[in-house]
């Protein structure tokens, strides 16, 4: 049995012990410098992304509450490693931040309520993993503890989630009183298309809804993506979405698989609407960070339709676009981060001419908006490629239709930023920064894995051998 | 060799250009690389010529393929028949002239090599894939170095240019990439795998109504690269705007993508579809052909006449894939090398003016020839050849174009053929109006700008062109004969689809 949870629970134990040494760190005053403590941090960041690559076991513990196999590991490691390149960019603003600590406590809680909720094999547990993935998060987006802002953000967030939560309870306890059950392998088979499911399913949806925002689930996005400091912002838009997307999609294909003709054309018009209100919103940006929250939104549009291939190529694409998007975006939010933490600039206006004076950032920035925007050769086209042809499975080729003519939209709002950077001159562009090695490393780190998990096929091949079929 | 050298060199060009030290080690490395892929083209065309002499009469010659995404079946599969390697010599032609026009280019230098050398592979990359991923693939690394090109070095309403091209070039290529994938799961191999493998999905043929349906995408898609009215409107704004190698590429090698790609994926995979839509492509490309000639007699910027006569020519490609004959078919190819030449020498010659002149408006022009004999000469070269005058390029593939299209026998066809051949008419109005005034008649007064000749790399530039436009037009039957056999199959095919229905 103890064997058994040190295998299967290999990632919730280290990231535990990270946990309890920075609050061994906290309480003991202060031994270490900022600067000294950001490179601990860092460096027990990176041997717990190592340790998750340790072969772990598969299996199912306290009483299938829990479950773990190599996709479940997998996926944690993908989150591990984009909460590292996180932590690597947000060194410029935490040195200069008087509660680093604190921030790296509520981050890594936030990460274990994930692991727990993608692990789960059960809807209490799953509930469980969500609000502690759920709660921190909005202490954190009160980050910025000296602006009005920031603690708005965190308010919308703390109310929006508080809503879904308790549509998700609500449509929980409906499926526990109509199926008996709570557990994953009981509900499904006690599921038989009645109304009362139904609702309790679109209940279930609808909370999934809010934390990915899917349209009509997504007003508190934008105001919450600008109000949060930039760090907060892409955790919120890459990790806390993947994290969601990685329980979606085995919820979906495994334990509603009998309803799959009624959420098929649920997520059918749930990801046309995303897609085409997030473009319609981001055309009108003028902030990078909104237009990037916006273009968060037109994202899990395009996952939302590999997930309705429901096929094993779906699930796939869906693990293998979480993973590009990681690379992608937080190389894209790790620029305007660093841009925003040296000068305070968060307009697309004032990008106008980084080029003459940060070459290097200018690159990171620009590979990373081709990959959002699926341009070859960069991953996010292998991404999306994958995904839409997912989507194209079940014969829908209106949707597909819709979905590549929104890349082409997409493509101008990216567009309008390498326009910025590289083409337009500005009497006084923002002047040349020394990044900090940390960040330079996580915004290294994101360029390669933009360059390569998509040319490379094995990466794909591998997620694949690991997604279970439908 | 392996053939995915073609692919590598440009890219490890790139490369090394990214990675030199000043613009001076990148122009040297970006033209060695030009003319290492040159070569590497000549040496294929010679091992191709080779083997066909010798008997292999197999599909695709050179090829290799291997896995990329194994679950999904995408390999890496490459090959070349006649009609891809005319292309692939075209592109290393084009490629080198336009390395040798930018030689002094010196700002940000780096980048403009790098640029032009990543959108050379692509262009490689797109003629010689047989897999409709690895051909997407490559259609797409084409469209960002072009918005990149003219935005950054530009001239005029450079980014308005620039982003138009973009959009309007990944729009086509969305369209296409609905096509595919409907082709991919509408065809099972052997055992019972979707492919996009096109050898594969050519042998099994794709049931009619998948053509009849999807064909209008995969065209127009690659239509919008090819200058298909009314989707040429990206024509005028992104050659005129863009810097000369830039718009040398475009016209040269990037709008043959659409033409290519209409003939080997729309007109191949889907030869039905082809046939019964022949009517609305015949119509489109005759209006192209007559407006691109109209609307140029009305421009008064030399890079708008060029680019105007571009829309123009190209019609005639796609007025050959839409006729349907063997004959038309192989004049449509012809036609695609011959303008790529051309389009390429003449915006070259353009470019050359422009640097000395500092303007591109034909009434501040004049008496270019006494000043600047060579130039002056590259640049009359270029007009006839677009003018069709016999011996030229030209003349070779718009008169193959035209037989095949007489060789269609339905009224209406007869009558846009007649009507396409008035367009030659047009063009020689233009094209002498546009040549009279620039390099005859008195030099304007107010010059003065020094008005040097040609230098070394210029000349050398003219040079390659006008060689491959003398090779094409007074031998075409050298490069019919090369692509004869690959327009021959898409004719068989064509012919069985009609059969059968």
């Amino acid at each position: 049995m103890l064997k058994d949870i040190f295998l299967m629970m290999n990632h919730e134990l280290s990231l535990g012990l990270v946990l309890l040494m920075l609050l061994l760190l906290k309480v003991s005053g202060k031994v270490l410098s900022i600067d000294g403590m950001l490179r601990l941090v860092n460096g027990l960041l990176l041997l717990n992304l190592a340790a998750g690559l340790l072969p772990g076991d598969e299996g199912y513990l306290f009483h299938d509450m829990f479950h773990s196999n190599s996709l479940v590991s997998l996926e944690k490691n993908i989150l591990n490693l984009g909460t590292l390149i996180i932590s690597l960019q947000a060194y410029p603003w935490l040195s200069r931040h008087e509660h680093p600590e604190e921030f790296y406590f509520l981050l890594l809680s936030t990460l274990l309520g994930m692991f727990f909720m993608i692990s789960s094999n059960n809807l209490l547990m799953f509930y469980l993993g969500l609000e502690l993935s759920t709660i921190p998060l909005a202490a954190l987006a009160n980050f910025d503890l000296d602006k009005r802002q920031s603690s708005e953000a965190a308010l919308k967030f703390i109310i929006s989630s508080a809503f879904s939560s308790g549509l998700l309870l609500l449509g929980i306890s409906l499926v526990y009183g109509t199926t008996g059950s709570l557990g994953f392998a009981e509900i499904v088979q006690k599921l038989d298309d009645s109304p009362l499911q139904l609702f309790a399913f679109i209940l279930l949806l609808a909370g999934f809804g809010f934390k990915i925002s899917v349209v009509p689930f997504h007003l508190w996005t934008a105001d919450v993506y600008e109000g949060s400091p930039v760090v907060v912002t892409s955790y919120l838009s890459v990790i806390s979405k993947g994290s969601i997307f990685f329980v979606l999609v085995p919820v979906l294909f495994t334990v509603f698989k009998p309803l799959a003709d009624s959420w098929y054309h649920m997520l059918v018009i749930l990801s046309v609407l995303t897609m085409i209100i997030g473009n319609l919103f981001a055309l009108r940006q003028d902030s990078i960070k909104r237009m990037l929250a916006f273009s968060s939104i037109t994202q899990v549009g395009f996952i939302l339709v590999g997930v309705s291939g429901s096929s094993q190529t779906g699930a796939a694409a869906v693990v293998y676009f979480v993973l590009v998007y990681i690379f992608s975006n937080l190389g894209a939010f790790g620029v305007v981060a660093l841009v925003s933490a040296f000068t305070g600039k968060e307009k697309i206006e004032d990008y106008n001419g980084l080029y003459s004076t940060n070459p290097f950032l200018s690159w990171v920035l620009a590979i990373s908006l081709f990959s959002l925007a699926g341009i070859p050769p960069t991953a996010g086209f292998f991404g999306k490629f994958f995904l839409l042809m997912a989507g194209a499975e079940q014969g829908n080729y209106a949707l597909i239709t819709v979905a590549a003519l929104n890349m082409i939209v997409s493509l101008y709002y990216y567009l309008r930023i390498i326009r910025a950077v590289f083409m337009e001159k500005s009497p006084g562009p923002i002047p040349p920064l020394t990044i900090p090695v940390l960040s330079r490393f996580g915004l290294l780190l994101c360029a390669i894995g933009i360059a390569l998990f998509g040319l490379w096929g094995w990466i794909y091949h591998y997620i694949y051998s690991l997604s279970s079929p439908f | 060799m392996n053939l995915s050298l073609l692919i590598w060199v440009p890219l490890a060009t790139a490369l090394a250009v990214a990675l030199s030290g000043g613009w001076k080690q990148a122009r040297i490395i970006a033209l060695s690389g030009a003319v290492v892929q040159l070569l590497l083209a000549a040496y294929f065309l010679w091992a191709f010529v080779e083997a066909r002499n010798a008997g292999n009469g197999s599909l695709m010659l050179l090829e290799s393929s291997r896995p990329w995404f194994a679950p999904l079946h995408i390999n890496f599969h490459i090959g070349v028949d006649g009609i891809s390697m005319a292309m692939v010599m075209l592109t290393a032609f084009v490629v080198l002239a336009g390395v040798l026009v930018s030689w002094s280019e010196s700002y940000r230098s780096r980048e403009f090599f790098f640029l032009l050398t990543f959108l050379a592979a692509g262009a490689y990359g797109f003629f010689i894939s047989l897999d409709l991923f690895t051909l997407f693939f490559f259609l797409e690394l084409a469209v960002i170095p072009k918005f990149l090109l003219i935005g950054i070095w530009g001239s005029g309403k450079r980014q308005y240019s620039a982003l138009k091209l973009a959009l309007m070039l990944m729009g086509g290529s969305a369209l296409v990439f609905v096509g595919i994938l409907a082709i991919y799961f509408n065809t099972r191999t052997g055992q019972g795998f979707h492919s996009f493998d096109i050898l594969e999905v050519a042998r099994q043929g794709l049931p009619p109504s998948v053509q009849k349906f999807f064909f209008p995408f995969i065209f127009t898609g690659f239509g919008i690269f090819g200058a298909l009215f009314p989707f040429h409107t990206w024509v005028p704004d992104g050659h005129s705007s863009a810097p000369t190698a830039a718009s040398m590429f475009l016209a040269g090698i990037s709008m043959k993508l659409g033409g290519y790609g209409c003939l080997r994926v729309a007109t191949w995979l889907m030869p039905l579809a082809a046939h019964d839509y022949s009517g609305i492509i015949v119509a489109l490309s005759v209006i192209a052909i007559l407006y691109g000639a109209f609307a140029t007699m009305m421009q008064t910027d030399l890079k708008y006449i060029n680019a105007y006569s571009s829309v123009s020519h190209c019609g005639f490609v796609l007025l050959g894939i839409g006729m349907l004959t063997q004959t038309s078919l192989s004049g449509a190819v012809l036609q695609m090398v011959s303008h790529g030449l051309m389009t390429a020498l003449f915006f070259a010659s353009i470019g050359m003016i422009y640097s000395r002149t500092h303007t591109r408006i034909l009434s501040r022009m004049g008496g270019l020839l006494k000043v600047m004999p060579f130039i002056s000469t590259v640049f009359v070269i270029a007009g006839l050849c677009s003018l069709g005058l016999p011996g030229l390029s030209g003349f070779a593939a718009e008169v193959t174009v035209l037989m095949g299209s007489w060789q269609n026998p339905d009224t209406w066809y007869r009558l846009a053929t007649i009507l396409a051949c008035c367009s030659i008419v047009v063009t020689a109005v233009y094209i002498l109006r546009a040549v009279g005034q620039t390099i005859m008649g008195p030099v304007p007064e107010k010059n003065d700008f020094i008005l040097q000749d040609a230098s070394w790399n210029e000349k050398w530039a003219a040079g390659i062109l006008v060689f491959g436009i003398l090779i094409v037009g007074v031998t075409p039957f050298l490069l019919t004969k090369l692509t004869g056999p690959g327009t021959e199959l898409i004719m068989q095919q064509v012919e069985k689809a009609i059969s059968i229905k």
